[in-house]
Parts: C-alpha cells; sequence; structure tokens
C-alpha cells in the first residue's frame, strides 16, 4: 500500500456527496420495500412505506438539483452513461414489476412499490454516471 | 485486504513529467456487447419460468442464480481480491480488462435471476407469507440481500464501470484507478462477508 500512496490523491472540483445521498435514499426504498413484503398478504398500513418513498424521492430530487449546480461538470460523459444504465436498469425494474403483477398485487402497495422501482432505476444509473463522469477531466483543463 | 490495490505503474509512468505521450487505449469492451445475447436469453426463461409459476423451474433458476451469486462474491472478495493486489501491474490490468466487463453483465443478471426467482418460490411455497413458520427467516434474508442490493448498486458497480472507463483513457490516471479498485475490492469483502449469512439463512429455511 505504501509504495502506491504517492498517487492516492485525486484532482477534482469538490462535488456534492451524491452517492453517499444515493446510498440513503437507496436504503430507504429497500427498508419500504421490506416493510410492505414481510406482512403479506395481511393488511399493510402503507403510512410508513409512503413516508419512506417520499423521503427517498426526495434525497432524489435533492442529489439531482445539487449536481445541477456544479459548474464544469462532465455532462457529456454523464449522460453518455447515465443513458445506457438507464435502460439496463428499466428492463431490471420492468423484471420486478413483472412478478409483483404475476402474483396479483394490486393497489396501495402495487403504487408504492412501483413508484420504488421508479426511484430505484432512476437514481441507480445516476450514481453510476456520476462515478464515471466525476474523473473525467474538463478539456479545458 | 491493505495490499488490494491496482495502479498500472505504466500508466503512472507515462503521467508522469512534462508532455507524458498517450498511449493507443486498451482494447477490450466495457460490455461484452455478444454476452448481452446470453442475458436477453436467461431473462426470457426467467420470465416465462414466473409466468409458469412451476416448481421446478422456479427452484432451477433460484438454486442457480443464488449459488452462482453467492459463490462469486465469496471467491472474488477473499480469494481473487488479495490475490490481485500480489499480482505484478502489467498482470492486474490484464486481469482487470478481462475479468471486470464480464463480472459487468454476470453479476445483475445472476443477482435478479435469483431474487425474482426466488420471491415467485417464496409466493408459491408459502414463505413469504406472515403466518409461514419460517417467516422470521425470510424476512432475515430480505433484509440481508437489502444491505448487499445497497452497497452493491451504490459502491460495487459504479466502481467496476468507472475503472473499465478510466482505463479506456489514452491517459488513464493511476489514482483514479487505485481509488475505484479500492472500493471494489472492499464492497466485493463486505458483499462476500454478508453472503455467508445468506448461505445461514437458505440451508435453515431448506431444511424446514
Amino acid at each position: 500500500m505504501s509504495a502506491v500512496s504517492a498517487h492516492a490523491t485525486v484532482d477534482e472540483p469538490r462535488l456534492p456527496p451524491v452517492t453517499e445521498i444515493g446510498m440513503a435514499s437507496l436504503a430507504l426504498i429497500v427498508a419500504g420495500g421490506i416493510y410492505l413484503s414481510s406482512h403479506i398478504p395481511e393488511h399493510v398500513p402503507l403510512t410508513p412505506a409512503i413516508i419512506l418513498l417520499a423521503l427517498s424521492a426526495l434525497l432524489l430530487a435533492g442529489n439531482l438539483a445539487a449536481l445541477s449546480r456544479v459548474q464544469g461538470f462532465a455532462w457529456v460523459r454523464f449522460f453518455q452513461i447515465a443513458r445506457w444504465s438507464l435502460l439496463a436498469y428499466a428492463i431490471t425494474a420492468g423484471l420486478i414489476e413483472f412478478a409483483f403483477l404475476e402474483d396479483h398485487l394490486s393497489g396501495g402497495p402495487l403504487v408504492v412499490l412501483t413508484l420504488s422501482l421508479v426511484v430505484y432505476a432512476v437514481h441507480v444509473p445516476m450514481l453510476i454516471a456520476f462515478t464515471v463522469a466525476r474523473y473525467e477531466v474538463p478539456a479545458a483543463a | 485486504m491493505s495490499g488490494v490495490t491496482v495502479v498500472p505503474s505504466e500508466v503512472a509512468t507515462h503521467h508522469e513529467g512534462a508532455g507524458p505521450p498517450a498511449r493507443p487505449p486498451l482494447e477490450f469492451e466495457i460490455v461484452p456487447r455478444k454476452g448481452l445475447i446470453v442475458v436477453a436469453v436467461v431473462f426470457v426463461v426467467l420470465i416465462v419460468a414466473i409466468a409458469a409459476n412451476k416448481l421446478w423451474p422456479l427452484m432451477f433458476l433460484h438454486v442457480t442464480g443464488g449459488a452462482a451469486w453467492t459463490i462469486i462474491d465469496l471467491f472474488l472478495g477473499f480469494v481473487l481480491g488479495p490475490i490481485l493486489g500480489r499480482l505484478s501491474i502489467p498482470a492486474r490490468i490484464e486481469l482487470v480488462t478481462k475479468l471486470m466487463p464480464k463480472m459487468l453483465i454476470i453479476m445483475p443478471t445472476v443477482v435478479t435471476v435469483a431474487l425474482a426467482a426466488g420471491w415467485q418460490l417464496g409466493n408459491k411455497l408459502g414463505f413469504v407469507m406472515s403466518q409461514s413458520p419460517n417467516h422470521g427467516w425470510v424476512v432475515a434474508s430480505f433484509i440481508v440481500v437489502g444491505v448487499m442490493a445497497i452497497v452493491a448498486l451504490g459502491l460495487l458497480e459504479p466502481a467496476n464501470i468507472a475503472v473499465l472507463v478510466e482505463l479506456k483513457k489514452p491517459q488513464p490516471r493511476p489514482e483514479v484507478i487505485e481509488r475505484l479498485m479500492k472500493r471494489f475490492i472492499y464492497s466485493a469483502g463486505i458483499t462476500g462477508a454478508m453472503q455467508v449469512a445468506t448461505l445461514v439463512i437458505m440451508t435453515r429455511l431448506a431444511s424446514g
């Protein structure tokens, strides 16, 4: 490790904690999903799951807003990676949604879980694209 | 894990000093396109199995997907990861550029298959129902899988893609690759350790 420590610093602009916030957002929807799925087939009070989903969506919106304010960010690379990741995660989210529908899930739990999948399918590609784009050296540098 | 760093010294040498010469980008596909055909076939089989809702296809997909996921995580976290840190620099680069593109399509596929077939199987066998005597173990597996998913989706996979993109550049930065590889290997170690919990839960469930 010591032999390579000299290389350990990476010059990059100050960036918002996108990865940390993204993981917190994912943790909230995972918690909501576990809460709902652990009560099947009993009636599930939806309020805790809705609160967790709302907080997760709020973190996603905050993350997008914070990142959009970063000047000189490698947006071309960001969107190049984000659009393909979005396609991949939309497919996996679609598969999970298909399993829910096959299990005749309906009503409030279906809506909450579907919206959770939307947050997942947007936030994960954003994290991937951010991780790649943050190390892109701007052309002017 | 302290020795687990991948710093291409060839790259470092090129990067040091004024006006480092750009080398031709390494020849590899970040996402192996031929592998996507296999992924598509596996997903079609998964969809058919869920729609048919028969015991054997669901059991087959859940056990094979879950076994592949567990074994790969354990092997990567505890066997290959430490070895990677002790390889010569060119060997590390070669291994990374050959291994990680495959991981990029294998891991999301086996995870999706294991989870989707597992959920359907749990429904069919009644394990996910709250009245089931095994329900506590099923909820425990949800929590373990949830933690692994957060680590994998938030840390491991972004690092996997970012290190490949960096290696593709004419002048990859060694410090970036070092940071990303550390993140990848530590995340793999965490998910590997959590797979031990998965093994305990799944063997307990299978034992009735």
